[in-house]
């Protein structure tokens, strides 16, 4: 039995235990949470707008696009989420626009749960990504991230941190790798 | 004050002018540096390629040499690194434990024990520090690259006090030259690969001349801008330090 | 061929050593550049090491509660002693569930298994779907490096590779272009495989959950198609609660390529609706590291690949010159443990520079256990007779100083006298390509008496 031999052996072999760490924030006075997400998001290859300007930017990055999916409440698009029994369907997706509850300034990244994408798979499938966040749920840091996101309560939980980007040819860079082209958040 | 001159083996051999320059130089500032007579080396070379067993001869040799002194000082941040990290296999006797504690690197002998603040020397030459990793990592005499906080480096707090010497900045500041002992041996292509590329990087920002805490580097790299005639000289910190004008 | 004999070899085409190690060089700049944005830093590094050696000192207890935090999250959870074990479950896993194709994101630890064979050769296709994995996949390689496994490959190689098996324009080696094309056909096989398997990054005992960290999004393009997720991870994986990410998140891709995270950090907590997701936990080996007392806490490693990247040898010598999946220091330390014999001669592979201690998030005094490791391996005999030998005379040498005295005088007279070609030759490795020093009449020790006053 694979599972006793290895506790077993574990507990022969293991060391003695230091104590588990407190875990600070390293909460900063002087940093502004919302100016470091836009520095972060840019550096990361993303792009920030006001949410007002959402229709706009559709019209003018994506006017071909043909399946716009969305969770965001008051934007409708042209997919029904719910409807879509194989997610492989949504491999035609231009566009997801996706509402998010929590930002981290340090990375850039949002936090997405299952519920916030119906879809697990629609925030990767997707050719390009856009998400909604209110300003106000920008955290400094990773850390302060992770006492805010209750990782336990939801079923598939990611942070995204920007556009899906490869650099294993050489070091190059290139962005649109396997997951989403571009990353686009919309503050509310 | 006690204190003990440690001329590691290879410096005692092949380059006498280091020794002589540090004891001059510690002459200079008002210290009876005494050279035990009896001494060899503090034991690294077999150590480090695994035969510490072997080692242990020379170790306690190493103890019954400089057992009377305050300090032991020596121009190699390698060997006075091994001493202080390495010599656990032998019974921690008070002894050992004060020769342990008490052996410096030159440079800290120099800043932490005398704490000097000026020096008499003049160097006028553009000169590349190769940061010796033992004496940088090891002895922590100045803040590797690696690491986002230390303290302010031993080295260039000396230099600093040569009137006329020009440090040059290099792109890599701190890597290995791969000398490493018996490294540089046993696994030669890299060994000298790794000496090449620090001088390349040396002689793209000028220097005339190179130096170090660790002549076993610098013994390393002389052998290969000697092979190929590379217009840079290799010069141990302690004659820059100990330098009159027109030295070099 | 021994290390030094494949870093001899590598070394030859110098042109390409240079680009090798300029490209390696490239990701420990971008290291320095991210950890330097964290003033908290060095803190960080005392944490991730406090965090992870207090894991490790309670693994059993850690992995009992993990294991029963995934079932009641409705996940399946196994338990592999070897390799073998391993593998067996993934196939059992796949062959319940009919499956023939499956992708798979990056894990060493399914390389180190040799998983994909043992599924190939039982008629499971198994697509690596990390861009650089899929290029050595392609080429029936090993990764060479464990965050950037095509890192020796240049680009034209990539083109004409992906020109024969992606149909690429002939010549065409543009990254943008080649990449695009990757993306093209690794979609193809997302959409139409049955199953995804990934490495894990980290597992919280507390969750039962699991963390995969990727730049590409290719793990959960993978998970989520389909009905079927396994996931393969080492028992020095979990760390004790979902709140220490914070500090691993922080450090992990920074200190892999400078970024302040990976692109996706993804968080597997309970199979999909009407999924199912398995945990396979593996130990092969680690419990006899566990016991390891002076080279346990190499299990502390995040594989953040920094120690490469910093490694003046491994960026001059190839991943390849290491011969195992997880090459550097961190394999130098990790491989005598698997096979000392086999590895012996890896903890040499190394000046004991200390870079690759200090650049290490997790803090693993890696050259201090390179030192170690020759010590144990002198011991067990598995040292070459030439320096077994000289390492004796050079101890009974350099422990007599009258020996010593003699013996350096003779040296030096002999180097002064013999004619060059008996000096420099076959025998002196040293003056290949280096002069030796030029011995002077005096030694620092004769000059001393010399100046003595006469008494």
């Amino acid at each position: 039995m694979s599972r006793e031999q290895i506790l077993a052996r574990i507990r022969q072999n293991k060391p003695a235990a230091p104590p588990l760490p407190a875990l600070p924030d390293f909460f900063r006075e002087e940093t502004d949470p919302v100016s470091a997400f836009i520095r972060a998001v840019e550096q990361g290859g993303g792009k920030t707008l006001p949410y007002s300007e959402l229709e706009a930017w559709l019209a003018a990055e994506h006017p071909a696009a043909k399946m716009i999916a969305s969770t965001a409440p008051g934007f409708q698009g042209n997919v029904d989420l719910n409807g879509i029994q194989n997610p492989a369907d949504l491999n035609e997706v231009d566009v997801a626009v996706i509402t998010t509850s929590l930002g981290i300034a340090e990375s850039g990244a949002v936090w997405v749960t299952e519920a916030d994408c119906v879809h697990r798979v629609l925030p990767f499938i997707t050719q390009h990504l856009a998400v909604v966040l209110d300003k106000n749920l920008i955290v400094q840091n990773t850390q302060m991230a992770y006492k805010r996101a209750d990782v336990a309560a939801t079923g598939f939980g990611v942070f995204i941190a920007g556009p899906s980007k490869t650099a294993d040819i050489e070091q190059s860079l290139v962005v649109g790798a396997q997951g989403a082209r571009s990353y686009t958040v919309f503050f509310r | 004050m006690k204190i003990g001159l440690f001329i590691p083996c290879y410096i005692d051999q092949f380059y006498p002018r280091v020794g002589i320059a540090t004891l001059e130089l510690l002459q200079k500032l008002g210290c009876q540096a005494t050279y035990p007579e009896g001494q060899t080396c503090c034991g690294q070379p077999m150590a480090n390629t695994g035969c510490e067993s072997d080692a242990k001869a020379t170790y306690l040799h190493f103890i019954d040499t400089f057992g009377d002194f305050d300090y032991i000082v020596a121009p190699s941040g390698s060997c006075t690194y091994h001493v202080r990290h390495h010599y656990d296999i032998i019974e921690q006797t008070e002894a050992v434990r004060h020769i342990r504690e008490r052996t410096l690197d030159l440079t800290e002998f120099l800043l932490d024990v005398l704490r000097i603040d000026r020096l008499e020397a003049r160097f006028p030459h553009k000169v590349g520090l190769h940061q010796s990793c033992h004496g940088l990592r090891g002895l922590r005499l100045g803040k590797s690259s690696e690491r986002m906080e230390g303290g302010p480096s031993k080295i260039h707090a000396l230099l600093g006090m040569v009137s006329g010497i020009e440090l040059v900045d290099l792109d890599r500041a701190d890597e290995c030259c791969g000398f490493g002992g018996t490294f540089a041996i046993a696994e030669e292509a890299v060994s000298a690969k790794m000496g090449k590329d620090r001088l390349g990087d040396h002689l793209r920002h000028g220097a005339e001349v190179i130096t170090a805490g660790d002549m076993s580097c610098l013994m390393h790299l002389e052998g290969l801008i000697r092979r190929n005639k590379l217009p840079i000289r290799a010069m141990h910190l302690a004659e820059i330090l100990n330098a009159k004008e027109g030295s070099l | 061929m021994n290390h030094a004999q494949k870093a001899s070899a590598f070394i030859r085409d110098e042109v390409r050593t240079d680009w090798h190690n300029q490209a390696v060089w490239h990701l420990r700049q971008k290291r320095d550049l991210g950890a330097g944005s964290v003033p908290e830093w060095e803190e960080l590094r005392n944490l991730a090491s406090a965090i992870k050696f207090h894991a490790l000192s309670n693994l059993d207890d850690y992995l009992v509660q993990f294991e029963a935090n995934a079932r009641a999250n409705g996940v399946q959870v196994h338990w592999a002693a070897t390799a073998e074990d391993h593998n067996r479950i993934v196939y059992g896993i796949l062959a319940e569930h009919g499956v023939k194709k499956m992708v798979k994101s990056k894990s060493m630890l399914t390389e180190d298994c040799h998983l994909n064979p043992y599924l190939e050769i039982r008629g499971i296709e198994v697509i690596d779907t990390d861009l650089g994995e899929r290029i050595i996949q392609m080429r029936h390689e090993p990764p060479s490096h464990i965050v950037a496994p095509a890192i020796h490959i240049r680009k034209e190689e990539v083109g004409e590779l992906f020109h024969k098996e992606l149909g690429t324009e002939a010549g065409a080696s543009d990254p943008k272009y080649l990449t695009e094309a990757a993306r093209g056909h690794l979609r193809g096989h997302f959409l139409t495989s049955a199953a995804a398997l990934t490495g894990v990054n980290f597992a919280l005992a507390d969750t039962g959950g699991v963390v995969v960290c990727t730049n590409e999004g290719n793990a959960d393009m993978g998970v989520h198609l389909h009905g079927l997720q396994i996931h393969c991870m080492g028992i020095e994986k979990i760390i004790p609660r979902a709140a220490d990410l914070g500090v691993f998140v922080r450090m992990l891709a920074r200190s892999a390529t400078g970024q302040p995270a990976t692109i996706f950090t993804s968080h597997y907590q309970k199979p999909k609706p009407g999924g199912a997701m398995h945990i396979v936990i593996v130990d092969n080996g680690r419990t006899e590291h566990l016991g390891r007392a002076d080279f346990r806490n190499s299990m502390k490693c995040i594989r953040c690949g920094a120690c490469m990247n910093t490694c003046p040898i491994y960026r001059r010598s190839g991943g390849y010159s290491y011969g195992h999946t997880v090459p550097g220091p961190i394999g130098s330390i990790l491989t005598p443990g698997i096979d000392m014999k086999k590895h012996s001669d890896l903890p040499f592979a190394s000046t004991l520079c200390g870079s690759c201690s200090d650049v290490c998030p997790v803090k693993i005094d890696i050259h201090e256990q390179l030192y170690k490791w020759r010590q144990v391996i002198a011991e067990a005999g598995h040292l070459p007779a030439s320096k077994r030998w000289s390492m004796r005379v050079a101890g009974k040498v350099l422990s007599r100083s009258g020996w010593y005295d003699f013996f350096g005088k003779l040296a030096r007279r002999a180097l002064r006298r013999m004619p060059r070609f008996l000096v420099y030759n076959r025998l002196n490795p040293w003056g290949r390509s280096r002069e030796l020093p030029e011995p002077p009449k005096e030694s620092f020790k004769e000059w001393y008496k010399r100046q003595k006053p006469a008494p």
